[in-house]
């Protein structure tokens, strides 16, 4: 307490809400509402297109503009996002990884136009782009290329916008991808070891000013619904980042030691099933990462409940927030001084996570380090199969989830009434509008001044020079987000991730019920394959730039351990290349997955070009976030069967797969 | 899809329809009893297509995760580029326990979609003894009628790098740099020498010129101490660096493919004939044993009736069921 008396409070952390949708004056709009509710920084989405270097009217774009997240496609739509806000005032975090380099300068570029001066800007960019191959896809060049893009990042604002977060290397994403304490720790430690040992090697960073770097390096983590141990996760985390600084790197200064991180909550565990239970859900998580004061975040943002429906509505992010400022402002915690400091209970938790963590880190950097890692699909492997080892759980029951495996008949909830106007649905014209407003862009700008820019950011590209000063060049000049990437993958090339599905090894029970239904099942496929002359042949498919991988994945292995042969190529695969190889494979069954909300156009679209290239007679589901109304629309229009989360028993869902393949043997 | 209309369809693989590819495909992986005359009657149908004679089969094969794929992605690319058109036939393990399998090298090529002239069919090995796909020499078959070069991947594991002399023209052993993986198999004696070495992933110039200098001393030493059979005296194996991500090397892989493909030009046919004949026996042997072979008169004489039926347009893999049966048959009166 305080001499006057009066309780002394720690300072909140900052709270944000993810979000940006349909266009830049939109998502300004909702920007200026969610500062207006109390919320004290801003969280930028953008849409795929945006994140992995499309225009709104490249044919890879469609059904995806302005649909996740906002599209940003130049300086004009930068400044229409930021209209009124001023940039010296913002806390701005952007989400936004392979094309990280491009957005911060078009933020540079746009804040120059206000009149500030960039070295006041703060906030952050995701830049982590090493998991982005491992989970969250929205990668494009090979990682050597996205190595230097994040190097050149850090080291242009670690110099000249001293401020900023110039990456949060992230193991939130890694959670969500089925990632255990233990691995999510291992693995975002390796990546920044990785990150900081590429920083070291350009030589770009006196030795004297390493500290610096190391000491704006940030996080971004998950907190799942064992919260206890993801309290410990975070103490783990702390203790692990000081050694790493101090004994890899030599950090002296304990405050450029220290492990700053933000937070979003998990959710993947969020349910389809009595979505209003996410809330406790969501709150429990939060206090796993707010509890302790020496290991408590900078940052939280959190989900909403109706986060396995679809999008949420402004209301659906003020009841989140709401959580936030409640537990803030309303309770005692930020009172009191660590509260777990001398538990032996939570001290002995934290050391089991520090020691498991550390010996997966040193497996990792024996394999090369991260980057290594991830070429040979170590890393991603080990994901996928800790996700399957996780579903398998509940769908056996080992693991409760309430309203899912257990509890689940309830009354009817009044939240979800009106289930298909219970998200935020986007205005399929946002797209055709935002393609009309890039061919005037491109009318009214100098192009001989972008020539110029594209010219030498391609010079550079090729050169050991930093990729900032001609971006930010370029933003000016007016050249788009579509433009800036295409330069560089004509210099960097692309690059296809592991799967890390061909190698992943399921562990099954021997015996009991879960046991005998993957036997009969097994039987089921053998006897077709006597009837057939062939093997039940699978392609799962994902088409579109959607990176949600999980549910492509676990679909992919659990078909191949129920006997099919599974063909599975990854992310981001056109309509025309699913069925080029559905027509060389001469597969049986076709199934699409899709979560990011762009089914209405690419699943018919498949349909339709199986049909023309004489394929028609191949049965295909879908599965995916798909609204009831759409998937209606989708069997409507031949597809065979469509699944959500809601039917998490793979096996019910194998069932079905072989009942198709029967089904239209039987037909022949 | 409708059943195939043989000769229609046969006529339709020579002039590489796609969908016709396919359905000849899925035919000769079919292995229903009733299906194995269609199956003879279309590869009899093949035999002599021009693209056939005159193509190139290309065997790829080499410890898991060296790039096979990424690799036969690169080749296909260039060898397109060149004018001539590429099959692809991907070989993936199955699962012992349940049988089925992930195809996944077909995730690490990239090709465009409207390009007629190249064709990936990724095959799971079905638990054969060995290391290649029960259906995988016919189905080089249906391709080599199709297209002018044919890549076969293999698993790199088990039996496949003999098995695959049985099936290519022309073996190519992918390595990495410092891996260490050749002498491994040269000494082990289980592999003879292959027509071309790659070391792939040799993405730095001077690690690349570093490696193929070791591998050339390797192969030095195995050749001195005769760890190396080598099937053909007549070819010293080239040696080609490339990066598959970075499309180095290509180039001289395609020349040195090309050279060799040169060489065989007298021999091909022989080879052929003589890898099918190897593979039929395999295949018997690893199910049945040395005491199969002697029960059915030995090797010299099964070798004979071999190249008879394979003439008479027999499969290795009617004619292995064929001695199979007669075998059984054969054990079922000795008591
Ligand atoms: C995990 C997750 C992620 C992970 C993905 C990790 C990965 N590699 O998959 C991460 C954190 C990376 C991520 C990122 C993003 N996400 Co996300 N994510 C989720 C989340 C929480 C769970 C999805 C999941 O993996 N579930 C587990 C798997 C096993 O289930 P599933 O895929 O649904 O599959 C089941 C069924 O649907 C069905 N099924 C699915 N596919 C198939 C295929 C076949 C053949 C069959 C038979 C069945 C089938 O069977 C499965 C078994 O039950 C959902 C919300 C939710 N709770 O569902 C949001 C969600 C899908 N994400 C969303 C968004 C917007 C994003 C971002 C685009 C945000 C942004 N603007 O950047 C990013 C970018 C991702 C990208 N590149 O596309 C939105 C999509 C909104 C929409 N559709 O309108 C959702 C719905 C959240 C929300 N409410 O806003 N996400
Ligand atoms: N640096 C580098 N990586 C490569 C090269 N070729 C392949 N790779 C990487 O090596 C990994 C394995 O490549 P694949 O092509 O799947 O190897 P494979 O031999 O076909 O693997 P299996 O079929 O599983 O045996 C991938 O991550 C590729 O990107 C190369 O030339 N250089
Ligand atoms: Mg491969």
């Amino acid at each position: 307490m305080a001499e006057d008396g009066k309780l002394k409070r720690d300072k909140p952390w900052i709270m944000r809400t993810y979000s940006g949708h349909s266009t830049a004056a939109a998502s300004n709009a909702l920007y200026r509402t969610n500062l207006a509710k109390g919320q004290t920084g801003l969280s930028v989405a953008f849409d795929l297109p945006t994140q992995t270097g499309y225009d709104a009217d490249d044919p890879l774009a469609r059904g995806e503009v302005g649909k996740v997240g906002v599209p940003v496609s130049h300086i004009g739509d930068m400044r229409a996002l930021f209209d009124g806000l001023p940039l010296d005032q913002m806390n701005t975090s952007m989400t936004i990884n392979a094309t990280a380099v491009w957005l911060l300068s078009l933020y540079v570029a746009a804040a120059e136009d206000q009149g500030v001066d960039p070295s006041v800007l703060r906030g952050t960019t995701q830049n982590d782009i090493i998991k982005e191959y491992l989970s969250r896809g929205t990668h494009i060049f090979p990682p050597a290329a996205s190595m230097r893009l994040i190097t050149d990042l850090i080291t242009y604002t670690v110099k000249d916008v001293p401020k900023w977060n110039p990456i949060n290397v992230c193991s939130y994403h890694l959670q969500e991808a089925g990632a255990t304490p233990t691995q999510e720790l291992a693995y975002a430690l390796v990546t920044a070891i990785g990150v900081l040992d590429a920083v070291k090697a350009t030589g770009r960073v006196p030795a004297s000013e390493f500290g610096n770097v190391v000491g704006r390096m940030s996080f971004f983590v998950n907190a799942g619904i064992r919260f206890v141990e993801e309290l410990c996760k975070m103490r783990a985390f702390v203790e692990l980042w000081d050694r790493v600084t101090r004994e890899r790197y030599g950090v002296t200064d304990p405050k450029q030691r220290r492990f700053r991180y933000g937070v979003q909550v998990n959710s993947l565990g969020l349910t389809e099933q009595q979505p209003e239970n996410n809330v406790i859900r969501i709150v429990l998580e939060m206090l796993a990462v707010t509890l302790s004061k020496d290991a408590r975040a900078r940052a939280i943002q959190l989900p909403a409940w109706n986060e396995a429906l679809g999008l949420p509505r402004p209301w659906d992010q003020q009841w989140s927030l709401r959580a936030q400022q409640i537990l803030a402002y309303e309770s005692d915690l930020l009172e009191y001084a660590d509260l777990f400091k001398g538990s032996e209970v939570v001290e002995a938790q934290t050391q089991r996570l520090v020691e498991s963590a550390w010996a997966e880190v040193q497996e990792v950097l024996k394999r090369g380090g991260a980057v290594e890692a991830v070429e040979s699909g170590y890393i991603k492997q080990r994901l996928v199969e800790s996700n399957a080892a996780r579903l398998r759980a509940i769908e056996s029951g080992d693991q409760v989830v309430v309203g899912v495996n257990k509890y689940v008949d309830g009354a009817p909830s009044p939240l979800t009434e009106n289930l298909d106007e219970a998200i935020l649905t986007i205005d399929p014209e946002v797209d055709a509008a935002q393609r009309a407003a890039l061919v005037r862009w491109k009318e009214e700008r100098d192009n001989a001044a972008v020539e110029q820019a594209l010219a030498e950011l391609q010079r550079v590209a090729k050169a050991d020079e930093n990729m900032m000063a001609p971006s930010i060049a370029a933003a000016h000049a007016g050249v788009t987000t579509g433009e800036w990437a295409n330069t560089l993958r004509q210099v960097w090339g692309e690059y296809r991730a592991p799967t890390g599905v061909a190698g992943a090894i399921v562990k099954a029970s021997g015996s009991g019920p879960a046991a005998e239904t993957i036997a009969r099942l097994r039987k089921r496929l053998a006897e077709l394959e006597a009837r057939m002359g062939r093997r039940a042949k699978l392609l799962v498919g994902k088409p579109g730039l959607d990176g949600h991988s999980n549910g492509a994945e676990q679909i992919a292995i659990k078909a191949r351990d129920v006997g099919f042969d599974v063909v599975y190529e990854g992310i981001r695969v056109s309509p025309e290349q699913i069925v080029a190889s559905a027509l060389e494979e001469g597969v049986h069954l076709i199934g699409l997955s899709i979560l990011s909300g762009s089914h209405l156009a690419l699943v018919p679209e498949v349909v339709e070009r199986l049909r023309e290239a004489g394929l028609g007679d191949i049965p295909v589901v879908a599965g995916g976030i798909i609204p009831e109304v759409d998937a209606e629309r989708l069997r409507r229009g031949g597809v065979a069967a469509v699944y959500t989360p809601k039917d998490f028993e793979l096996d019910n869902i194998m069932s079905d797969l072989i009942d198709l393949v029967d089904r239209r043997h039987a037909a022949e | 899809m409708p059943p195939s209309d043989l000769p229609d369809d046969a006529a339709r693989v020579l002039s590489a329809d796609k969908a016709a590819v396919s359905r000849a495909l899925n035919l000769v992986e079919d292995r229903r009893p009733e299906a194995q005359t269609a199956v003879t009657e279309l590869l009899a149908a093949l035999k002599d297509a021009p693209k056939a004679a005159g193509g190139h089969r290309v065997g790829l094969t080499g410890p898991p995760g060296v790039g096979k794929s990424t690799l036969t992605s690169a080749l296909a690319r260039s060898v397109r580029r060149g004018g001539r058109t590429v099959g692809v036939v991907a070989i993936d393990p199955s699962s012992i326990r349940s049988g089925g399998s992930l195809l996944g090298d077909r995730a690490r090529m990239s090709f465009d979609p409207s390009d007629a002239g190249l064709f990936v069919r990724s095959l799971a090995t079905a638990g054969e003894v060995g290391g290649l796909a029960y259906a995988a020499n016919s189905a080089v078959r249906v391709l080599a009628a199709a297209y002018d070069m044919v890549v076969i991947e293999t698993t790199g594991v088990g039996q496949s790098e003999i098995d695959i002399m049985h099936v290519a023209d022309t073996v190519v052993l992918v390595v990495q740099p410092g891996s260490g993986d050749v002498l491994q198999f040269l000494k082990a004696g289980i592999m003879e020498i292959p027509d071309i070495l790659v070391v792939n992933k040799a993405d730095q110039d001077e690690l690349a010129q570093r490696a193929v200098a070791d591998l050339r001393g390797a192969l030095q030493t195995a050749r001195a101490v005769g760890a190396t059979g080598g099937r053909d005296a007549g070819w010293e194996p080239p040696i080609v660096a490339t990066s598959a991500t970075k499309g180095t090397g290509i180039d001289e892989l395609i020349a040195a493919l090309d050279g060799h493909r040169k060489h065989l030009e007298a021999t091909l046919a022989t080879r052929r004939r003589q890898g099918e004949v190897q593979w039929a026996l395999d295949l018997f042997t690893r199910k049945h044993g040395e005491h199969g072979l002697s029960t059915l008169g030995g090797a010299a004489q099964l070798q004979a009736r071999a190249e008879r039926d394979l003439d008479d347009g027999e499969t290795p893999l009617s004619l292995c069921e064929h001695l199979s049966r007669e075998y059984v048959a054969a054990l079922g009166k000795t008591p």
